[in-house]
Parts: structure tokens; C-alpha cells; sequence
């Protein structure tokens, strides 16, 4: 009855529409703001800097404050400086990678920009590769030791769980310059480490592990830990363990089983503690200026004496551009990764 | 008293002093800490039965499925499986399959990958695994969702996956925990008799768990009813619906009357039961019931006559109430007559003809009668 009444007169109809019309348009706006508001952070604290570090990047040095030109004052003198600009950051870098790799016939073309010296003595591309190759190897391990400590966590009876939760996350609590300085105190020759294996007659002599790659080692594993268990741990303890009943009782013993069912579930877990701990370890900077002396070559250390040391912003924002570049194929493994983890869940 | 497990089927090797259990539970306890799962059961299993353990949540039919699947060990007791002490053997070498209540399919393996996981595991060659894993496709018509994930299945397609993969590797025994629980009524229906005529074919020893009394008597050979870790009754489905053995059998399964009174007078068979609800029953079936004892005489629904009119003189057990409350279903009226002491009797009549000729109403006279063989005494 209701129903024809509205229906037989239109202005009642629309009458009666017209709040939900505007409820609906008012939770548009919302909508759209919400996906508005992350963007807008994006946009501001992400692509903004990254703009200028680009343009600077494009720049060439100067004694001057900023240290490179062109500066751009206003709109206007936007034009008159335009021609300023240089690919020469980037050249320095490709004839560096050229150099490294012995790319002989890129020699040439670095001569005739006065690159050569670059091509024939790189120093910025051996400090990426061994930047990519050490935080490798520290994720590794760093994976290594956090599985079994993330599954125990995972199967432990449900009432301890947060507490264990807490003791992974309790290290923050510290300033995380401070815990890398006491590592020096644990590792150096006469440090505690040592002190302690010499008194037990392990060892007769220090074991030199400050400032090798070791203690590099031994500082981004320690450091990133959590950032691989947390992950790991929200994978495996979300993880159905019937799953695990069901595999044996179809003829599958337990470590075949954890190959098989364990370890395929907990991979998105596993990718994303890797992108977690892998991502900074590349760029890290104070653990291999604190525990790697000076003979370490890491890209964050380069690019802090190109900046300070050198005073030359241009070559380090180039650095830090291509830096970004290598980092974006990993961070979009990582991307994939969740959403097809996602899809899966569903 | 007629052997009752005739009607169902002439398969009854538990009829047959020779036969040799398949399954066997020898004095089986098991405790958690301080709680008691299991409590000294013993049951026996034959072969290509269809046995179901039946009992509300927590009274051990779990535990018993696992402990036969290998993933909890008995404290005490042992397990034998066509002969062989289960005691010592993982899961994982175990003759036997479960399907899970979960169904505990691999989300990151395709129907085809879950189905031939056990085959795989066996060793079996990729060519005899292919034609497994299609029949089995076959079996639970799944063919074309071969290449699915499981989160892209519906859940009675996910449960005939979980089928699949439990029979594939032909378990000497499979075992279902709470096979059709996250199935809706009517599909849960159509499944039951998909695994009836699956188990008939394969000619496998099925063990199914289940809380859904009418689930265990349509599918079951025999059934086992637990409660707090103990067998109360093992029987056919007629048995245990026409002749159970204790109170707590008779009302777990299916609707009944109970009329408390003491055997005042007991011959061969017969009984006389005085103080059930002020008046005096005659009873057949009175069973191991002595005069003096303290007994229930326990009746079904359907079992009651319930007139408007005072039955013809002479008939046996006639009650007198009003109607206390009804409930027409359409293929059956359901009458509640409360007795002159306030007791309420359950009392269905079949509506066998479209318009009843005795349309009893709320608060009008009623008359309650039944055979002196209608119902059971039970003394436990």
C-alpha cells in the first residue's frame, strides 16, 4: 500500500529520495577522501622529496649555498636556467658500472666526458654490490635464525604468546644507536666476547671480529631480527595446523611434511620479513661505520661521504636515484607477494 | 524380544560368534592432565561396516578417531587393527585415512594436487597417480574443477574434495570426523547417501564421528553411543531407537516419554508398574526389571494413541489428561496431553487422510492409550 502511494505521486517520490540522494554523494566524498588522505601523504612526504633529490640530481656542483646550480629562484628564471642542467651524475655512475663490470668499449665514451678516471678506478658501483651482496647475506641468516624462533612462537600455548610477542619487540625500546654501540663493546679484541672465550680456554688468542664484515653481519642480523620474526610469526600463526594432521595421515612424516605444507603457507610471511629486513639493510649506514671500520664499502657510507665529506649533492642524489631503482624491484616481489597472499586468504 | 538388527540388513558379522574384529579397542583410556577423555572402552569394528560413534561434544568420539588415526596415543589400553598393535606406529603409517571436520584441504595446492598428495607420498608412478586422481575426480564430480584452489570451491564441493582425498590412497579404514557438519540441511542429506552408496562401492570400513543422532541411524551399520568416555550402548540403529539400554540412550536418540514407577509385579516377560503417573501400566519388554525395582518405562511419540473419547473397555494402559499444547507439522500432528499429576506425554498422530475425523484442540478431554509392547523398561 505504502509503495503505490509514493510511486502514484513524484514529488513525494523524489521528496523522499533526496536525503538518500545527498547521504550517498556526502558518503562519496568520504570515500574519496579516505583514499585521498594516504595519497596526499604520498604525495607530500614520497614524491615531493624525491622530485628534489631528482632535480638535484641533474644539477651540477658549485661553491655556493646550496652547493649546486641551477637554483631556481622563481617561475621566471626557470627558463634562463633551464640549459644548466646535466646528465653528468648519471654518466659518472654508468662509467663506474662500466668500469666494474669491464664494459671496454663504454671507455671511450667516458673519455670524451673526461669520465675516464671513473671507468678505470670505480669506487660507487663496488660499493652497491657489495651493499646488495652483505645485506643478502645478513637476510639469510637473519631468516634463518628467525623461523625456528617464529614458529616455536606460533606453537607456543596461546596464553604466552603475547609475552613472547613482547620480549621480540622489547629491543626498541633502546635507542638503536645505542645497542650497535655496545656490539664495539662485545666484539673488540679485548671486549667481552673475547674476554669471556679466552677465560674458558676456548681460544688463545683475540678473535679479530670488530670492524670485518662479520661484526657487519652480526649488527644488521641483530638489528632487523624483529622485523623478519614479527612477519614470520603472523604467516605461521595464522597457519591451520590440521593442515599438518592431514599430511600425515596421508603418509607425509613431519619434516617432509613442513617442506611440503609448513613453508609454502608461511612464504609470503617469508618474502615480506626479507623485503623488511633486506630493503634498509642495502642503504644501511651506522652499522657499518660502527662495527665495519673503514676498509667497508657500503652504499650508505658513500653516499654520506659524497654529501658531507666531498660536499658533492648532485653525484650523491644520483646515487641515491639509482639506489631507489634497484630497491623497486624487490619492494614489488614484495607487492606481488601480499596480494597474492591476499587472494589466497580469501 | 525380535532380533531388531534383521529389519535393517542381513550384513551383521557382529551377530556372528566367528567373526574376528577388524577394529579392535582393548580397556583404551586416555587422560589429558586431569581430565578423563576415555574411559576403559572397549568396541569392536568389523570389516566394511559402517560404524558411527555418536555422543554430544566432549564425550571422547574424537579422541577415540584420533587415537585411531595415530595422532594421540591411549594412556593405557591398546588399539588393533586387523590383528596389529597400533601402539608405536605414526600416522603417517598408518593404514588408514581420515577426512577432517576442517576438511583440512592444502590452500596452496589444486583439487588434483590435494587428491593425489597421498599417492605422491606412497610413491606410487605419475601415470597410476594420473588415472587415481581421475577417478577419483570422477567419483565426486569434480572433473572440471580439477585445476581449482580450494578458496575457489563451495563448501559441498570443498567436503567431496576432502572425500576424494581420503579415499584416494584406499585406507583399510576411513575415518570422518563430523563429515557433513558445515553443510546445510539439504545438502547434508544428499551427502549421506552419496557416502552410503561410496562406502557400499569401495568396500571400505567406514568410522564416522558425528553429534547428529539422525545422521549416525541413516547411515550407520551399527552405532556406539558415548557419554563422558564410556560405551553406552553399541547397536543397530532400530536397536538403539527401539530397545535402548539405559535412560541416557533412550532420550538422546530421538523424542521419548519417560514414566517413572516401580515394578510392582514381574512374570516371564510381563511387568506391572505402579506410580507412573498415578496410574498402573502393564508392560511387555520388561527386560532384567525385578518386582521392587525402581524403573522408566520409556515410550516414543508415535508409539501414543491420543482419543477424544474414553477407549473401549478392557484396553491396557489408557490415561486420562487434556490437551496441553499441539503442533500441526502437515505430515503429523504433535499432541502434548498433560496427566493428572502434571506430567506432560509426547504423542504423535500420522496424518494419513487429508481431514481428521477427531480434531482434538488445546485444553479438550483426551484420552492416552498404548500396547503393552509399545515401549521399553529401562533400569538404568
Amino acid at each position: 500500500m505504502a509503495d503505490t502511494a509514493v510511486s502514484s505521486s513524484p514529488a513525494v517520490a523524489a521528496a523522499q529520495a533526496a536525503p538518500v540522494a545527498s547521504g550517498t554523494l556526502l558518503g562519496a566524498i568520504t570515500g574519496r577522501l579516505v583514499i585521498v588522505v594516504p595519497y596526499l601523504w604520498l604525495l607530500v612526504f614520497f614524491l615531493v622529496p624525491f622530485a628534489i633529490v631528482f632535480k638535484i640530481s641533474l644539477s651540477q656542483t658549485a661553491i655556493a649555498m646550496p652547493p649546486y646550480t641551477p637554483v631556481f629562484t622563481g617561475m621566471s628564471d626557470f627558463a634562463g636556467k633551464i640549459g644548466d642542467f646535466t646528465a653528468d651524475n648519471y654518466r659518472i655512475l654508468y662509467c663506474d658500472f662500466a668500469g666494474l663490470v669491464g664494459l671496454s668499449g663504454a671507455r671511450a665514451y667516458c673519455e670524451s666526458f673526461a669520465l675516464d678516471v671513473f671507468f678505470d678506478s670505480p669506487y660507487i658501483a663496488p660499493a652497491y654490490v657489495s651493499s646488495i651482496w652483505i645485506a643478502g647475506i645478513s637476510t639469510f641468516l637473519a631468516l634463518l635464525i628467525a623461523y625456528p624462533i617464529a614458529y616455536g612462537m606460533a606453537r607456543a600455548p596461546a596464553s604466552i604468546r603475547p609475552t613472547l610477542l613482547m620480549l621480540v619487540i622489547l629491543p626498541f625500546w633502546t635507542s638503536f644507536l645505542i645497542r650497535v654501540y655496545a656490539w664495539i663493546g662485545i666484539l673488540k679484541p679485548e671486549g667481552l666476547l673475547n674476554q669471556v672465550l679466552l677465560a674458558t680456554g676456548i681460544i688463545d688468542t683475540p678473535l679479530v671480529i670488530l670492524n670485518t664484515h662479520t661484526a657487519i653481519f652480526i649488527g644488521i642480523v641483530y638489528s632487523y631480527l624483529p622485523f623478519m620474526v614479527l612477519p614470520l610469526y603472523s604467516s605461521l600463526e595464522k597457519m591451520d595446523y590440521s593442515l599438518i594432521d592431514a599430511a600425515q595421515d596421508l603418509g607425509c612424516p613431519p619434516i617432509s611434511a613442513f617442506w611440503k605444507i609448513t613453508f609454502p603457507l608461511s612464504l609470503p610471511g617469508v618474502v615480506a620479513g626479507c623485503m623488511l629486513v633486506f630493503i634498509p639493510a642495502v642503504g644501511e649506514f651506522v652499522i657499518p661505520d660502527l662495527l665495519g671500520g673503514s676498509e667497508t664499502l657500503m652504499i650508505g657510507k658513500t653516499l654520506w661521504n659524497e654529501f658531507n665529506a666531498n660536499r658533492d649533492w648532485p653525484v650523491s642524489s644520483a646515487v641515491a636515484v639509482i639506489l631507489l631503482l634497484i630497491l623497486i624491484v624487490p619492494i614489488m616481489i614484495f607487492q606481488n607477494a601480499q596480494a597474492r597472499a591476499q587472494e589466497q586468504g580469501r | 524380544m525380535k532380533s531388531l538388527g534383521s529389519i535393517r540388513r542381513s550384513f551383521a558379522p557382529w551377530n556372528d560368534p566367528d567373526a574376528r574384529p577388524y577394529i579392535a579397542f582393548e580397556n583404551v583410556t586416555k587422560r589429558f592432565g586431569d581430565f578423563t577423555a576415555v574411559n576403559n572402552l572397549s568396541l569392536s569394528i568389523y570389516e566394511r561396516e559402517f560404524f558411527a560413534l555418536l555422543g554430544a561434544s566432549g564425550c571422547g568420539k574424537s579422541t577415540l578417531l584420533r587415537m585411531l588415526a595415530g595422532f594421540d596415543e591411549p594412556t593405557s589400553g591398546r588399539i588393533l587393527l586387523d590383528g596389529q598393535d597400533l601402539r608405536g606406529i605414526p600416522p603417517y603409517r598408518r593404514p588408514v585415512n581420515m577426512m577432517f571436520q576442517s576438511y583440512a584441504l592444502f590452500p596452496h595446492m589444486t583439487v588434483e594436487q590435494n587428491i593425489a598428495f597421498g599417492l605422491k607420498q606412497e610413491g606410487m608412478p605419475k601415470p597410476e597417480i594420473e588415472t587415481r586422481v581421475a577417478d577419483m575426480l570422477k567419483l565426486v564430480k569434480l572433473t572440471q574443477f580439477a585445476k581449482r584452489k580450494p578458496h575457489q570451491l563451495s563448501g559441498g564441493q570443498r567436503q567431496r574434495v576432502a572425500l576424494a582425498r581420503s579415499v584416494a590412497k584406499r585406507p583399510k579404514v576411513l575415518l570422518l570426523d563430523e563429515p557433513l557438519g558445515a553443510l546445510d540441511k539439504k545438502l547434508r542429506e544428499e551427502t549421506q547417501f552419496e557416502l552410503m552408496d561410496l562406502q557400499q562401492s569401495l568396500g571400505l570400513t567406514f568410522v564416522i564421528v558425528t553429534h547428529d543422532q539422525e545422521e549416525a541411524m541413516t547411515m550407520a551399520d551399527r552405532i556406539a553411543i558415548l557419554d563422558k568416555g564410556e560405551v553406552m550402548q553399541v547397536a543397530t540403529p532400530a536397536e538403539v531407537y527401539e530397545a535402548p539400554g539405559s535412560r541416557y540412550v533412550a532420550s538422546f536418540v530421538g523424542n521419548v516419554n519417560m514414566l517413572e514407577g516401580t515394578v510392582a509385579e514381574r512374570t516371564e516377560n510381563r511387568a506391572r508398574i505402579t506410580g507412573a503417573s498415578g496410574a498402573e501400566i502393564v508392560v511387555e519388554n520388561a527386560g532384567d526389571a525385578a518386582a521392587g525395582n525402581t524403573v522408566a518405562f520409556a515410550i516414543r511419540p508415535e508409539k501414543i494413541k491420543v482419543s477424544s473419547r474414553p477407549p473401549a473397555e478392557g484396553t491396557a494402559n489408557v490415561m486420562e489428561g487434556e490437551i496441553y499444547d499441539l503442533a500441526y507439522l502437515g505430515d503429523m500432528t504433535v499432541y502434548h496431553v498433560r496427566l493428572a499429576d502434571g506430567q506432560v506425554l509426547k504423542a504423535s498422530a500420522l496424518n494419513s487422510s487429508r481431514i481428521t475425523e477427531d480434531p482434538l484442540s488445546w485444553n479438550d478431554r483426551a484420552w492416552v492409550s498404548f500396547a503393552p509392547d509399545a515401549g521399553v523398561v529401562l533400569t538404568r
